[in-house]
């Protein structure tokens, strides 16, 4: 009771204060006003609750009119702009009061004095708005005369490099997160319009110089700018290359930055600026710069020396810069132990943060999923490409343990990290007979598949697919556990990556498959659904969906049944797709369909009785493209095959149209194939 | 004091030739001390002379062998600047494959860099190995070897890394105790076991691999192809040598140490070890100590500008820091004077202003004497003496052959000629001690301009922060946001600066007591302190060239023959002397006494050991320490780090003493 009492004595105390303080800016004396605000400059500094109450009694609005009065004194208008910058320094909550009380064009336009002490208060306060998460980036550059504003104060003072740099530098944070933790995620979305705007107005020349200022944190902050001018995008990298900083290369000045003297965050950054370049094609991927200098610096970054937050950032930058290259990864791989190095960023929270230091619990937890998902990415780079490096990750400390539980963790970045990891296994024939059978990855896969956003669904669809290659022993007990209408309701899906993925995944799964799968798969991708499929826009679903029907039409029995059944659908669409405009790929698969088709007893029957498309396997006979010319002389050669019934009247049929002539003139063929392929069919007319 | 300061600057080398070496302290400390006025002379200083911090990391070549080759001359400069630490009479380098300490199935060339087998090869009993000549030093902090597979012969077993001495050679690197090796077949790493553990890639034909000593904190590492391979041993015993095994025909390997560049960058590694080195100094924790620790860095300055006579220079400290000089100011600017005469070559004037101003200190002190008269007779050939030079036809200033001050001497002008030109082109204030006369133009601040600047930003200038900047980082430790306002420049200077002040002696003794001293001591008569004219060899002669000088000369020979007999007579004979006195007289013996074996005593650089001694003296007489504080320090303190070295402890070669002296 006596406390409830004290404490509110207390706040009304302070509240009466604050009041005071308020007042004293309404006094008609400008001399008293100013020494009002030099007092409650003196009062807030540090003091959180102060800041909140004169925000709530209303000292922003009054402060901000002072601050715009032509009338005020650069003096006062300044003190003004410091009370404000210090306000700022609160709480989030504070900073979203001052935003609503349009303090940001305010301020902006203060940037127009000559006075520049008041510009470097306003541009403080600035920065502070700015770099908070609540602030939105779009108030920068809504007003297109801005950015070149802030570019000619860089040659103000050091104070405006380090706060103008630090807009710049944050005002892409947002940006650049968003593309590196996946458009799924992405919290302020959009433009990299930004880069270019920054770009056109001369940025980079502008804080070039900046890189070698007296004051390290000018330094710092022109090269996070450069981390986020640089980070995908061509045009800025390969401006970049031709940079000189003091006559020295801008890469050299990187270089240097990156040297093991030097502040960690300075190497990070430099080694992040190095390797957007690189990925932007501005350095080749095997420049000395990248392989001996950024690749070594960034395996430095996830050593357990590093904070844990370094750790994640180096990881993840360096799996964005071996991505591309197996060189790389080849070397990245036996660099200081890399693979054995992320292992470790499972181990968090570790069995030593216990109740015991709850800080470091806290902290640790913090980090924990950041971890993981940056070690899973890591692994899924470094193992895209090669088998030894993939053979070395499996063999990581319980590394299939790991991937499986962090398929099914909370965090959708760690479970988009996992199954990027194990999609990147799961190109090696080796892992996916043994350790992928072994650790059953096709359930949590599975599990996965049901609901998830698109960005995962892609990932884990596409490892799908590789699961089920007929030579997985995952494929039999992912066929049983009902996984046809799954990937049929992909096909279905906007996104035309996920249809690629799913018919895919199909035309595997009926790689040699039972009669009953096939026509299960049928049944579920539905007839019309699938010829639409062969209409889609993307070449590549097109092509997969060719396959699916050239596998499902294998073996006599199979093409003759599904032949029976939808034989006119299927001539339907092999008349369109040969007589439309299509790629080779795309024709060649359709003629093999067309061979496979002329293979099956009664299915044949389909092809002789239709004339035109007997006049079509001619024309691709004598097409240009040897590849063709082959696929239809395989057709014609299993119509006129011997041992089957009926062969005599179509090979006489055959003749008549011409075909002996054309098989005559291909057995000169150059391509020993295709000579190969029109002798044997000769032969059939001898036997 | 700017200038001062400046001039003090001169960088320690090794001349092996010489009898002593010579060092220059500067000042400079570590962050903690909050000494603002030391703090800003730093400052000023680091930014002045970037480049001699890269000369001074450059080193030198060892001196005193015409015959080194471009390869040897090559090795010697990368390894004293990788291993500056390293005291090669003591530890020598590994520079080749030793042909004594090797299995008889390995051959050795070019220069015994280069290692192939010549056995059978038929199984692991037909191992060969060879170690390098010398083990790796304690002092070398980091040491770094690499090996070129020049062919992998039939099988490629190929073993490289380290043992101690007396390890079977008849075995690959890592089979026995105390040995260790990576081993190209496998990329296994071997730790004294016949059994490898999974550690690197393979490594065949054209692969360059890299060992690399931490001596610090006793592991190994590899490198491929300029690329670490991370740590491979820990816990290694000392004394370890280089060695590599090949085990097939055909198999060939080139070492490297030193000889050419590496492939990968150890510098960069070494660098990351000495900031962490530098960085655990500058942290090293003083608790509550630190204002006794100010006072202490305060006292050391004074008593250091005391020391050497810097008058004004130590009065306006004294001032900016409120401390009191233990010693009366005209006692300070008499040993001054008499300081300048000896440097001057004027010995004969400084033995009367010495005898006039410290009456009976001579007397008492008759070795000193007579290392004065001999002097002065060595000034009297050089023909500057008074006593000579007042027969001169010419005028003192021209005839002054040196000019005042010895620091534009041919040692150090050479070396170092923008200090150089500092002390010619403004010669008034070259030293930093106002002659008084300009004193008095001033008002307010009487010496030098970074003294008021320095009072500036002394500790008043702390406050500055709280008062007047807007938002200040310690004004908001609570605030939740993790980009806090830092804008106080005060700051960054605390975090920028950890250089400390200590001088240096690169040379393996210290000289107590003999400290010699190179400031251009400027005078306040104007007779010595516009003597800038250039040296004219052509025209030195005896004496000036004057025949009445050269009797007296002579003269002056016999009373200090006289004066030598006299002291035998009293304490007995003293070789020190009587080598002395040879030395001396026997310049007269050469008709260009300059160009001759003996010639070097007239370099006026000689001049400064004497005038440290009699300085010296004249201290002890009036119960002052004859040697600095800060000198007495530097050379503890360089001594620690050799004793580091001699207990292998590899850190010393990162906490060099002249890491801090810039």
């Amino acid at each position: 009771m006596h406390a409830v009492i004290l404490k509110t004595w207390f706040s009304g105390e302070v509240t009466a204060t604050s009041r005071h303080y308020v007042d004293r800016l309404f006094d008609p004396d400008p001399q008293k006003v100013l020494q009002g605000v030099i007092d409650m400059k003196n009062a807030v500094i540090g003091n959180n609750k102060q800041k909140a109450n004169l925000i709530v009694l209303g000292a922003v609005p009054r402060l901000l009119y002072l601050l715009q009065q032509s009338s005020s004194s650069d003096m006062l208008r300044t003190e003004c702009a410091v009370v404000l910058g210090s306000l700022a320094m609160g709480t989030e909550n504070n900073i979203k009061s001052l935003v609503d009380c349009h303090i940001i064009p305010a301020l902006l336009q203060g940037l127009l004095s000559p006075n520049v002490s008041f510009i470097e208060a306003c541009l403080r306060c600035l920065r502070t708005v700015f770099i908070s998460p609540v602030t939105p980036v779009q108030l920068l550059y809504s007003d297109l005369t801005v950015i070149p504003h802030f570019i000619c104060l860089l040659s103000q003072s050091l104070h405006t490099q380090e706060y103008i740099t630090q807009i710049f530098s944050h005002c892409y944070l947002c940006l650049y997160c968003s593309i590196t933790n996946s458009k799924a995620f992405c919290c302020c979305c959009n433009t990299p319009d930004h880069q270019t705007v920054l770009f056109n107005h001369g940025a980079i020349q502008n804080i070039a110089p900046l890189l070698n200022s007296s004051s390290p944190k000018v330094r710092m902050q022109a090269l996070k700018c450069f981390s986020v001018l640089a980070y995908e995008n061509t045009q800025v990298s390969m401006t970049l290359v031709n940079v000189l900083v003091d006559g020295e290369p801008l890469t050299q000045v990187f270089v240097r930055m990156m040297q093991r003297d030097k502040p960690i965050e300075m190497q990070l950054t430099a080694a992040k600026c190095l390797t957007y370049m690189c990925r932007a094609g501005a350095i080749r991927t095997d420049d000395s710069s990248i392989v001996l200098k950024t690749l070594p610096c960034l395996v430095r970054m996830c050593s357990k020396d590093r904070l844990l937050e370094e750790r994640v950032e180096g990881a993840e930058t360096l799996a964005f810069l071996v991505e591309p290259d197996v060189d790389l990864q080849r070397i990245a791989s036996v660099t200081d132990h890399l693979l054995a190095m992320l292992a470790d960023y499972f181990k968090y929270p570790s069995s030593v943060s216990t109740i015991a230091d709850i800080k470091r619990l806290d902290h640790d937890l913090k980090h924990a999923h950041e971890l993981r998902q940056a070690a899973f990415r890591l692994y899924a780079s470094l193992g895209s490409n090669d088998e030894d490096i993939r053979k070395k990750i499996t063999e990581t400390e319980n590394m299939m343990d790991r991937i499986v539980s962090g398929l099914s963790e909370s965090s959708i970045k760690v479970r988009l990290a996992a199954v990027r990891c194990l999609h990147s296994l799961s190109r090696s024939v080796q892992q996916l007979r043994t350790s992928f059978h072994d650790h059953a990855v096709w359930k949590p896969l599975m599990k996965l598949l049901q609901n998830a956003p698109d960005e995962v669904l892609i990932m884990a669809s596409s490892t799908l697919c590789n699961l089920l290659l007929e030579f997985s022993p995952s494929k039999e007990p992912i066929l049983e556990s009902g996984v046809i209408e799954l990937l049929c309701s992909l096909t279905q899906s906007d996104s035309p990556a996920l249809r690629v993925n799913g018919i895919w995944a199909l035309m595997n799964m009926a790689f040699q498959a039972d009669q009953k799968v096939k026509m299960e798969i049928v049944r579920s991708l539905g007839t019309d659904h699938l010829f639409r499929l062969l209409s889609d826009p993307d070449p590549n679903v097109l092509m997969k969906t060719l396959g699916l029907l050239r596998n499902l039409l294998s073996t006599r029995p199979h093409i003759d049944q599904l032949m029976g059944s939808h034989g006119k659908q299927i001539m339907q669409a092999v008349t369109l797709i040969l007589e439309g405009e299509h790629s080779i790929e795309v024709k060649d698969q359709t003629l093999c369909i067309l061979a496979n088709i002329a293979d099956g007893n009664t299915a044949k029957e389909l092809i002789m009785t239709n004339d035109d498309m007997l006049q079509k396997i001619k024309y691709y006979m004598g097409h240009s493209h040897v590849k063709l010319q082959l696929a239809a002389t395989f057709c014609i050669s299993n119509l006129i095959w011997n041992e089957e019934d009926g062969s005599q009247e179509r090979q006489d049929k055959l003749r008549e149209m011409g075909f002996v002539d054309i098989l005559h003139k291909l057995s000169q063929a150059t391509d020993p194939n295709l000579c190969d392929r029109a002798k044997t069919a000769m032969q059939q007319y001898l036997a | 004091m700017r200038k001062l300061l400046s001039s003090e600057l001169q960088f320690p080398h090794i001349t092996a030739n010489r009898p002593y070496s010579r060092c220059c302290p500067r000042m400079s400390h570590y962050c903690w001390f909050f000494q603002s006025l030391t703090l800003s002379l730093c400052k000023k200083l680091n930014t002045q002379n970037p480049k001699n911090m890269a000369e001074l990391g450059a080193g030198s070549p060892l001196l005193g062998d015409p015959a080194l080759n471009y390869q040897e001359h090559e090795l010697n400069e990368r390894l004293k600047r990788l291993y500056p630490a390293v005291n090669e009479e003591e530890t020598p380098l590994p520079r080749s494959w030793s042909p004594k300490d090797k299995y008889s199935y390995i051959g050795l060339s070019q220069n015994n860099l280069r290692v192939h087998y010549k056995g059978h090869g038929k199984n692991h009993k037909d191992a060969a190995s060879v170690r390098a000549t010398h083990p790796i030093p304690a002092a070398c902090g980091i040491y770094y070897f690499e090996v070129k597979i020049v062919s992998k012969g039939r099988d490629g077993y190929m073993g490289i890394g380290l043992s101690a001495q007396g390890v079977n050679m008849n075995r690959l690197p890592g089979w026995d105790k105390h040995s260790y090796g990576y081993h190209g077949d496998d990329g296994h790493s071997f730790c004294s076991s016949g059994t490898g553990q999974p550690y690197g890639p393979t490594f065949t034909t054209g692969d360059v691999i890299g060992c690399c000593v931490n001596l610090i904190n006793n592991t190994c590492f590899y490198t491929k192809n300029g690329h670490s391979l991370g740590v491979a041993f820990t816990d290694l015993p000392p004394n370890l040598y280089p060695t590599v095994g090949l085990q097939t025909p055909g198999e060939i390997v080139d070492a490297n140490f030193g000889q050419q560049p590496f492939v990968f960058d150890i510098e960069d590694y070494m660098s990351e070890w000495r900031a962490k080195i530098h960085s655990m100094i500058a942290r090293f924790p003083i608790g509550e100590r630190l204002g006794e620790w100010q006072a202490v860095l305060q006292n050391m300055v004074s008593s250091y500008l005391v020391h050497h006579g810097y008058c004004a220079t130590a009065t306006a400290f004294a001032r900016a820091t409120e401390t009191i000089i233990q010693e009366d100011p005209n006692s300070i600017k008499n040993r001054q004077r008499i300081q300048k005469l000896v440097l001057a070559g004027r010995v004969g004037e400084a033995i009367d202003a010495t005898q006039q101003l410290y009456p009976g200190l001579l007397e008492h002190n008759p070795n000193l004497l007579f290392m004065l008269k001999c002097r002065q007779f060595v000034e009297m050939v050089n023909g500057t003496d008074s006593e000579v030079r007042c027969f001169s036809v010419r005028s003192p200033k021209s005839q002054d052959s040196y000019p005042g001050s010895p620091s534009p001497s041919p040692r150090h002008g050479a070396n170092n000629p923008h200090l150089h030109s500092t002390g010619a082109d403004s010669p008034t204030c070259s030293n930093g001690v106002t002659p008084p006369n300009k004193t008095k133009t001033h008002s307010k601040y009487p010496s030098i301009s970074s003294a008021s600047s320095s009072s500036s930003s002394s500790p008043s200038s702390v406050n500055y922060s709280e008062s007047n900047s807007t938002d200040s980082t310690k004004s908001q430790p609570h605030s939740g946001t993790s980009n806090q306002e830092t804008s106080d420049s005060e700051m960054e200077i605390e975090a920028e600066h950890y250089s400390n002040g200590v001088a240096e002696n690169s040379s393996s003794r210290i000289m107590n007591g003999t400290y010699k001293h190179q400031e251009i001591l400027q005078v306040d008569d104007n007779s010595l302190g516009n003597g800038v004219a250039v040296e004219s060899c052509a025209s030195k002669q005896f004496c000036g060239g004057n025949q009445a000088a050269t009797e007296r000369m002579i003269q002056f020979g016999r009373e200090l023959q006289a004066l030598n007999e006299q002291l035998c007579r009293q304490y007995g004979k003293n070789t020190m002397h009587k080598k002395m006195l040879q030395d001396a007289f026997s310049l007269l013996a050469y008709s260009d006494p300059w160009d001759c074996p003996m010639g070097q005593q007239l370099d006026p650089m000689q001049r400064e050991s004497i005038c440290s001694a009699l300085n010296s003296a004249i201290l002890e007489s009036q119960n002052l320490p004859k040697q600095p504080p800060l000198m007495l320090a530097l050379g503890q303190a360089t001594e620690c780090v050799q004793l580091m070295a001699r207990v292998r402890s590899g850190s010393c070669s990162f906490a060099r003493v002249d890491n801090f002296l810039h």
